[in-house]
């Protein structure tokens, strides 16, 4: 068995004078599920097409298999795609289509049969094997681009926003289909996406991009709880972790951070003794994710402070209640228990969870 | 009973739900085709009246538009003659001959510049459309004069012979072929080559196995159109050919079918006819794909 890994030295893609990928590096290991996210325009579907050929490397180095990949043109690389309009050869049958690659490549029509009848069975279209891709839904389709992919057995997988074109539904069902496809045939898979719950679901290591630069690379739960910075933290979650200004103080034997003029939190010790090096400043942002900031009991925990506020508006989702409120006109929401009685514009009794905070530096956007 | 509850569900009761505007829409546009049909069809049906009477009816006095003594002598005497039979011939090869140049140079030529990204593609898409802006009237002088100065250099007879025209119709065929390719195999998504690329294909087998096929219809129309203009074409065979042996069916027809001021209307009428006709069949075959070619385009089909 042949080693897939795939490794990107300083790649830059310059497109005149803009630079859409501005030198990325990243290991990708054998049989590894790695998932590029950022917003649009971040570079991660150039860095995609880089690594597939379909878009020539201004600077740096591709490597596939140990071998740099450069100037290897797109059908050399032993790699597959799926694309997110599925790009299925309108003319040709599903069978067709997934056998186009091995057809070109002249493989014994018995061999051509076997792949394509085993790739159809591991994806549930063998009813679907002699329709055309106008007869299909998008789902279905979906199914037959990753048949493509399949049946041509390639070193690595390369996925560019393959679920984007479904209905949402349709998009949860894709995705634990993909999933299961992997943990059968363990190809390297390198996977984009946008959508930050696709990239978490999917994801053994997620790459997080913005502007054309590599913000953090991790498992995703690193990711959730360990963000290094605060585009990363802002990115992964939903709803969003909040950023609330704020100031550290010493407050006798231990540190508190001030929130606003009335409210301040004294810090528990691990963090206390964490933060303690850092200058007494107010240029600090409180990263607090909404489901540490729930309904506060009688009894609290250490490192659990409560405040009192006023509501603006709640939203229930029936498994929990979104609460948003502001602190000194920074917007703030936390997830509380739908029997907790939250209501719009009532004042509510919240807990923060401070052994969860993070504490980020405002101008640089660093997580301390 | 029954049978009027099914009256009543009968698909012919949806006019009834159409609105105002819809019938009134529906009524004007009847009207126009109706005018225009009969404006488009008086000629042809006015042809096939002539055709169909003896040289001594058309010149008598009776009414132009009904055929009292009704004969095939006419057809019987084109299709019996050496000289009709051959303007055919020569039409025909040269037609089916220009379209599979045609198809040969503008195909590759669409697909390069619809896909292939090349310095100065754009401006040379441009430029090709431009080139069919220029009327053949204008053209004609200095071609002739190519091809003397051609003739004169190689020693290979080139003017006067039926064959000359098979490389002076792509001149018209090609840059308008091209051009509608272009804009056909640019309504094909990107992501159709990329994919046929990392499946393993050439660019002459993306074109091959997946352009083709899929812009077929648009290759119909271009076909369609390609043998359309050198069937009809009139002015350069006139300029080029002047051999009776040498030429093609609208030339031979006006050339050897008005003797001075002598206009043999039958047979000129039937020759017309039996001209329209293969053009006709092409269309009312393709008809479908050619319209399908003509809007695929604008819609991204």
């Amino acid at each position: 068995m042949f080693m897939a890994d795939v490794a990107l030295r300083k790649v830059v893609k310059r497109y005149d004078d803009v630079e859409a990928v501005r030198g990325i590096d990243l290991d990708i290991a054998d049989h590894e599920f790695i998932v590029l996210v950022g917003p649009s325009g971040c570079g991660k579907s150039t860095t995609l097409r880089m690594i597939a050929g379909l878009e020539d490397i201004s600077d740096g180095d591709i490597m596939i298999g140990g071998d740099i990949v450069n100037d290897v043109p797109p059908k050399d690389r032993d790699i597959a795609m799926v694309f997110q309009n599925y790009a299925l050869y309108p003319h040709m049958t599903v069978a067709e289509n997934m056998s186009f690659g091995l057809r070109l490549k002249h493989y014994p029509k018995a061999e051509i049969k076997a792949r394509v009848t085993e790739a159809a069975r591991l994806l549930d279209i063998t009813d679907l094997i002699d329709r055309k891709p106008k007869q299909l839904s998008g789902g279905q389709r979906q199914r037959v681009a990753m048949g493509r992919a399949i049946v041509r057995n390639p070193k690595v997988f390369l996925f560019d926003e393959p679920l984007s074109n479904l209905d949402a539904k349709l998009r949860v069902q894709m995705r634990i289909e993909i999933k299961k496809v992997h943990q059968k045939v363990r190809t390297t898979t390198v996977y984009v996406t946008h959508d930050q719950v696709e990239a978490m679901t999917l994801a053994d290591r997620v790459v997080v991009m913005n502007k054309g630069r590599i913000e953090q690379i991790g498992t995703p739960n690193e990711l959730y709880h360990k963000p290094a910075t605060r585009f990363v933290a802002g990115f992964i979650g939903s709803p969003a972790m909040n950023f609330i200004p704020c100031r550290l103080e010493d407050a006798g034997s231990t540190l508190q951070i001030r929130l606003t003029d009335r409210i301040a939190f004294a810090l528990p010790p691990a963090r206390a003794a964490r933060y303690n090096a850092l200058p007494r400043t107010d240029k600090l942002l409180l990263g607090v994710r909404p489901e540490h900031l729930t309904e506060a009991h009688a009894h609290l925990d250490p490192g659990i402070e409560s405040f009192d506020t006023v509501l603006d508006v709640t939203e229930p989702m029936g498994m929990e209640t979104l609460v948003y409120f502001g602190l000194d006109g920074t917007p703030v929401c936390g997830r509380v228990n739908p029997n907790a009685g939250a209501k719009d514009g009532a004042p509510m009794r919240l807990a923060m969870d401070l052994n969860n905070m993070h504490l980020l530096n405002e101008e640089t956007g660093v997580v301390l | 009973m029954s049978t009027l509850v099914i009256d009543k569900a009968g698909p012919t009761r949806k006019l009834g739900s159409m609105s105002r505007d819809r019938i009134w829409a529906l009524r004007w546009s009847y009207f126009f085709l109706v005018l225009f049909a009969i404006f488009f069809l008086t000629p042809p049906v006015y042809m096939l009246i002539t055709s169909l009477k003896s040289s001594a009816e058309i010149s008598a006095a009776t009414n132009p538009w009904w055929v009292f003594h009704p004969t095939l002598s006419n057809y019987v005497e084109l299709l019996t003659s050496n000289q009709f039979l051959r303007f055919f011939w020569n039409s025909s090869i040269i037609s089916i001959v220009v379209v599979i140049v045609t198809m040969l140079i503008s195909i590759p030529a669409a697909f390069a510049l619809a896909r292939m990204k090349f310095w100065g593609s754009a401006t040379l898409a441009t430029g090709v459309f431009l080139t069919y802006l220029i009327p053949d009237s204008l053209l004609f002088i200095p071609l002739f004069k190519m091809l003397a100065v051609i003739q004169d250099f190689t020693g290979i007879t080139l003017l006067n012979r039926w064959y000359v025209l098979v490389f002076i119709y792509p001149t018209l065929t090609v840059p308008f072929c091209t051009w509608i390719m272009i804009g056909y195999f640019a309504s094909i998504p990107k992501e159709l080559d990329e994919a046929a690329i990392i499946d393993g294909a050439s660019w002459l087998q993306t074109l091959l196995r997946i352009f083709i096929p899929v812009a077929l219809p648009g290759l119909i129309a271009a076909t369609i159109f390609a043998f359309t203009v050198s069937w009809a074409q009139f002015l350069y065979p006139l300029v080029f050919t002047t051999s009776i042996d040498q030429l093609v069916l609208p030339v031979g027809i006006t050339t050897t079918l008005i003797k001075g001021d002598v206009f043999n209307w039958g047979q000129i009428m039937t020759g017309a006819l039996l001209g329209a006709a293969p053009p006709l069949v092409i269309y009312a075959f393709l008809m479908d794909y050619y319209i399908a070619g003509l809007t695929a385009g604008a819609t991204k089909g």
